[in-house]
């Protein structure tokens, strides 16, 4: 048995609902740490593969750390990478990569994509992971609006900085 | 299997450094670069460059996961570290060997024996090195017993410190429990490793180190020593090689004692052991090992004529020693000036921004080591190190003079340099009779900075 990303979806409405503020969970070789946030929306994720050994939950814990860092890099929109999109359209909107990582779409192999071009998001969609070390960070679409352009193949290394998808925002 | 692809955990000088080989050897270059330094210098040499992260050194450098995730994806075999940032890290050698990366450089177990100050003094006893008398204290009572033993004036050292950051020098013994308690609540913020030692202040010492390379199973050979006496609260500002003076049987007592100290840690790769030399007594002691390659390493190639990070290559590639000790002959004098964007004039502090015009000498015997071009930008994010320029000629004089006129042929505008400054210690009698003491340039900014801008300012 392993986790869906619906699976992941329901357990982080169920910590926020909660009155926990820290969650790990490990099923089937899959381990989960959720931490809430200061902020009411900002409950943050990591995913991790276990890699087996003991000091997972460790390094785990250091990858929330700077998931949330990066989100909060991430979220204001990235004033120099929006500007190319923008120049042309005033309502598109670069999502950069908070960190240099594997790129991928969907939350594990044969899972449906996050998003796809023309899906509808929210400020905190999840729209990709980038993974450091077996550990997965997600990226959120930062804006409301309609995804346009989904840059990076699938699996492959990209850069901190890269522009990651386009969105148009309304 | 062959090394064919090397990322770069470094930038500057260092990273183009590494690049020159590379290109010699026919190896392929990934440069990891932050975003400061997306148009360096080193980022166009290299084959190809990837953004780590942002400018500050914690975000992108000194970040070890997202290091070896870079080397993963962009199918390099190896990392070198360069010096600074992860170069001396235990944690990403081992990340290294755990996901079948080459690091070139020491195992992680030899960085972390050499890293700990305490345990780097036990290997060096064990090894029958002499180390200055001293002791690991862990509270203020602990340390006044420890200092009526040893004698003011007392060192207080960060354990976990290097490069000079963390020490304190105390004269009364009456001072010392205020410098035990700053030395520590200093140390734990900086190193996060709040323990301290106390050894005894030689008053009048030299700093020499010696070069070695090893090649992981027990055997290991030297490339001579280094003398970098010139220092200015602990930071090195030039360098030479020989050590000036020293008589034929120190010369070989520190050579030999190098070698029982790296041999008995089988150690893997380039390294540095220092030591300090008392220019009174002539005794030395054992100072620290540094497990990478050092910023000054081009005054040996200069005079050896070997490429030092070929041969960290060749080691990590396990192609072992290729060099024999009876094949190492020293040729001439070699000396090296640092080149910072700091401000002699105002306390050198660093002078961050961008290089208007440069112009670096060209001349028989000068190598200049940088990655600053007209137009390249200091970053404040990191060290303030713009190049090196390397001297070598057949003896101390004419490497003195080939260096003296280098310095002058130098045009830097854009940043402050301390040029002047180093035209001054290459002018200074002291300094040209040899074998300075590491009070040299203490003594020298108290007695003439005014004489120094007369004549050069």
């Amino acid at each position: 048995m392993s986790l869906t990303a619906a699976d992941v979806a329901e357990i982080m409405r169920l910590v926020e609902e909660s009155h926990f503020d820290e969650v790990t969970l490990e099923v089937d070789g899959m381990k989960i740490s959720l931490r809430r946030g200061q902020g009411a929306a900002a409950a943050a994720a990591a995913v991790g593969v276990d890699a087996g050994a003991g000091p997972a939950d460790g390094a785990a814990q250091n990858a929330i750390a700077a998931q949330r860092a990066g989100t909060a890099i991430a979220t204001p929109a990235g004033p120099s990478s929006a500007g190319s999109a923008a120049a042309s359209n005033p309502n598109a909107k670069d999502v950069t990569s908070p960190l240099l990582g594997t790129f991928y779409r969907a939350p594990k192999p044969g899972a449906p994509p996050f998003v796809e071009v023309g899906s509808r998001v929210e400020e905190d969609t999840v729209v990709a992971i980038i993974e450091v070390m077996k550990l997965m960070n997600s990226v959120r679409a930062g804006v409301r609006g309609t995804v346009t352009e989904i840059l990076p193949a699938d699996g492959t290394l990209v850069e901190y900085g890269e522009t990651l998808l386009r969105i148009k925002a309304g | 299997m062959p090394i064919r692809r090397i990322l770069i955990a470094n930038r500057g000088e260092i990273a183009v450094r590494i690049i020159r080989t590379c290109r010699e050897l026919g190896i392929e270059t990934v440069l990891a670069a932050s975003e400061a330094d997306r148009d360096s210098l080193p980022a166009r040499l290299a084959n190809r460059t990837v953004c780590i992260g942002p400018s500050r050194p914690t975000d992108s450098y000194l970040k070890v996961e997202t290091i070896v995730q870079a080397a993963l994806g962009t199918r390099a075999d190896a990392i070198h570290p360069g010096y600074g940032f992860l170069s001396e890290r235990a944690a990403l050698a081992s990340l290294c060997e755990a996901e079948g990366v080459i690091f070139i450089g020491p195992t992680a177990a030899q960085i972390e024996a050499v890293g700990d100050k305490l345990r780097a003094r036990a290997e060096a006893e064990a090894a029958q090195v002499p180390v200055v008398p001293g002791a690991a204290v862990e509270s203020v009572s602990e340390a006044a017993a420890a200092a009526a033993r040893i004698g003011a004036p007392i060192l207080v050292k960060a354990v976990g410190g290097g490069g000079g950051r963390g020490m304190k020098r105390v004269d009364r013994l009456a001072d010392l429990p205020a410098a035990v308690e700053l030395a520590a609540a200093e140390a734990g913020a900086a190193f996060g490793d709040a323990r301290v030692y106390l050894e005894r202040f030689v008053a009048s010492g030299r700093h020499v180190e010696v070069q070695v390379l090893g090649d992981g199973a027990g055997g290991a050979i030297h490339l001579g020593e280094r003398d970098c006496s010139v220092q200015r609260r602990y930071q090195k500002l030039v360098e030479e090689t020989p050590a000036p003076g020293l008589s034929a049987a120190l010369r070989q007592a520190l050579h030999e004692a190098a070698l029982r100290f790296v041999r008995r840690l089988s150690y893997r790769g380039a390294g540095t052991v220092e030591f300090l030399v008392d220019r009174d007594s002539g005794a030395f002691y054992f100072l620290e090992m540094n497990a990478r390659i050092q910023v000054e390493h081009p005054v040996t190639e200069a005079v050896t004529g070997v490429d030092l990070v070929a041969e960290q290559i060749a080691v990590a590639n396990g192609d072992g020693l290729r060099i024999k000790q009876a094949d190492v002959h020293p040729r001439g004098w070699a000396i090296e000036c640092r080149v910072n964007a700091e401000d002699p004039e105002h306390d050198f502090r660093p002078s961050p921004g961008t290089i208007r015009e440069v112009s670096w000498p060209m001349a028989e015997g000068i190598r200049v080591d940088t990655h600053i071009a007209a137009g390249s930008r200091v970053p404040p994010f990191y060290d303030s190190l713009m190049a090196k320029i390397i001297a070598h000629g057949p003896d101390r004089a004419t490497a003195i003079a080939r260096l003296r006129r280098a310095i002058a042929d130098t045009r830097l505008t854009g940043v402050a340099s301390n040029l002047a400054f180093q035209a001054c210690v290459l002018d200074d009698a002291e300094f040209q009779a040899g074998g300075v003491d590491t009070g040299f340039v203490a003594r020298m900014l108290e007695a003439g900075p005014k004489q120094m801008k007369a004549r050069h300012g």
